[in-house]
């Protein structure tokens, strides 16, 4: 039995222990907001948080998110209330496809816990991991910039 | 979505990771699992058995020696990066291995253990002239990392043996260099990776290590090039002797020709820097 903390909820799950974390999101436990894109660590669609350090949940063995501290998109926004980056995405038209966007926003909370006055700069570095093929980045890049000053 | 039913042994200590690692030599050992993972999802490995090594925290963490740096293999790149005492090569390095998700999770020792001929790090511990801690239930011994790679993704690692630390000999006289040719910055597999290091005496090289990766079936000293710049002034010219220490291929990230021109190029372009230098 591998047991983690799931956006602050105590859960258990019975897995295979080699199963990939994603899997046990989204087949498992039903949490479907987080994305799985390439499935080889390219993409950053399947972006979530682990003790809050942004990792790609396609390349965590489950057995390895035992004890841990799991955050996925689902645990960005609190009580119905969205976070302002996801307030900005809306805003700046961020999204088109949005298979993208969960792992978007969970990269991005992750920068701002870490570093709530990011330059321009470290907020594309903090982001190329993740890749959008519709939007071009800019508008992606303007929202979180947005989000800095309302966070 | 693979389903992988092979067993997993975690090991949670030093001790524990070197006796499964004796009871079970043939277990594919997992640290971050940055490649592991993705060779398994493209049914490139076949797992038998698996030794977890993660949870061993005694292989994490970066410490001044006496005569240097010991950094544990199970360091991620983001460890070597936000650490002050690590080399600026080093650390240069640590921002190009992917991207901040993988960089969170990928691990030194992974890097080196798995021994891709495109591996990011290779050619700068090549360069440095790091040695390798090595331990199993029989003891501890020490590879350098010029004896390590001995084949196409092989190293000379016995079956029972784990990675357990870096060690770099401190000296603040080396000159070094790290850089990466990839199709783009982040989440790019080299088609060249350069480590270099130099050391000068009243303007003369005393001392030259450069090493290139995805240039042959390991990563390789650029022996000719060393012999050229040592004993003169820095000559960026050694470089033209490149063509005699690397055998690149054509493969899917590039051709022989690109590769041989860039080779030569960014070792010019690096001893045209350090010439300039005093």
């Amino acid at each position: 039995m591998i047991e983690f903390s799931l956006n602050g909820h105590a859960v258990k799950v019975q897995a295979l222990p080699m199963t990939r974390l994603i899997d046990v999101l989204r087949e498992h436990l039903r949490m479907t907001g987080t994305k799985e894109g390439c499935g080889e660590g390219e993409c950053g669609a399947c972006t979530i948080l682990i003790d809050g350090v942004p990792v790609n949940s396609c390349l965590i063995p489950i057995v390895q998110a035992d004890g841990t501290e799991i955050t996925t998109v689902e645990g960005i926004s609190k009580d119905d209330r969205l976070d302002p980056i996801q307030d900005a995405f809306i805003e700046y038209g961020a999204a088109q496809c949005g298979i993208c966007t969960p792992g978007f926003i969970v990269a991005a909370r992750a920068l701002l816990d870490s570093d709530p006055h990011p330059s321009k700069r470290a907020v594309r570095e903090a982001l190329a991991g993740n890749l959008c093929r519709c939007t071009g980045y800019q508008k992606i890049v303007e929202a979180v910039v947005c989000a800095l000053g309302e966070d | 979505m693979h389903t992988s039913s092979a067993p997993v042994w975690n090991a949670r200590s030093l001790m524990e990771a070197l006796a499964l690692r004796s009871e079970h030599p043939e277990a594919t050992v997992i640290a971050g699992g940055t490649d592991i993972m993705v060779f398994l999802e493209g049914g490139a490995l076949e797992l038998k058995e698996v030794l977890n090594i993660w949870p061993c925290d005694e292989l994490r963490g970066i410490e001044t020696t006496a005569t240097g740096l010991q950094i544990g293999a199970l360091c991620t790149w983001t460890d070597i990066k936000n650490h002050p005492n690590t080399p600026s090569a080093l650390r240069e390095c640590a921002r190009t291995v992917g991207a901040a998700q993988i960089q969170n999770r990928g691990t030194v020792g992974g890097n080196i253990v798995n021994a891709s001929p495109a591996g990011d790090s290779l050619p700068l511990w090549l360069a440095l002239n790091a040695s390798f801690e090595v331990g199993s239930v029989r003891g501890h011994r020490m590879i350098s990392a010029d004896d390590f790679w001995t084949g196409y993704r092989t190293t000379a690692l016995e079956a029972d043996e784990l990675l357990l630390a870096v060690h770099l000999q401190n000296d603040e006289t080396l000159r070094t260099t790290y850089r990466k040719v990839g199709t783009r910055m982040a989440q790019a597999i080299s088609k060249v990776v350069l480590g270099g290091a130099i050391k000068t005496q009243g303007g003369v090289v005393t001392h030259a290590r450069l090493a290139l990766g995805s240039v042959a079936p390991v990563p390789v000293r650029l022996a000719h090039v060393e012999k050229a710049l040592i004993g003169r002034p820095i000559d960026p010219n050694a470089a033209e002797e490149i063509n005699h220490d690397i055998a690149p291929i054509d493969d899917i990230r590039s051709t022989e020709k690109y590769r041989r021109t860039v080779s030569q190029r960014i070792v010019r372009s690096w001893l045209e820097r350090e010439a300039k230098e005093p």
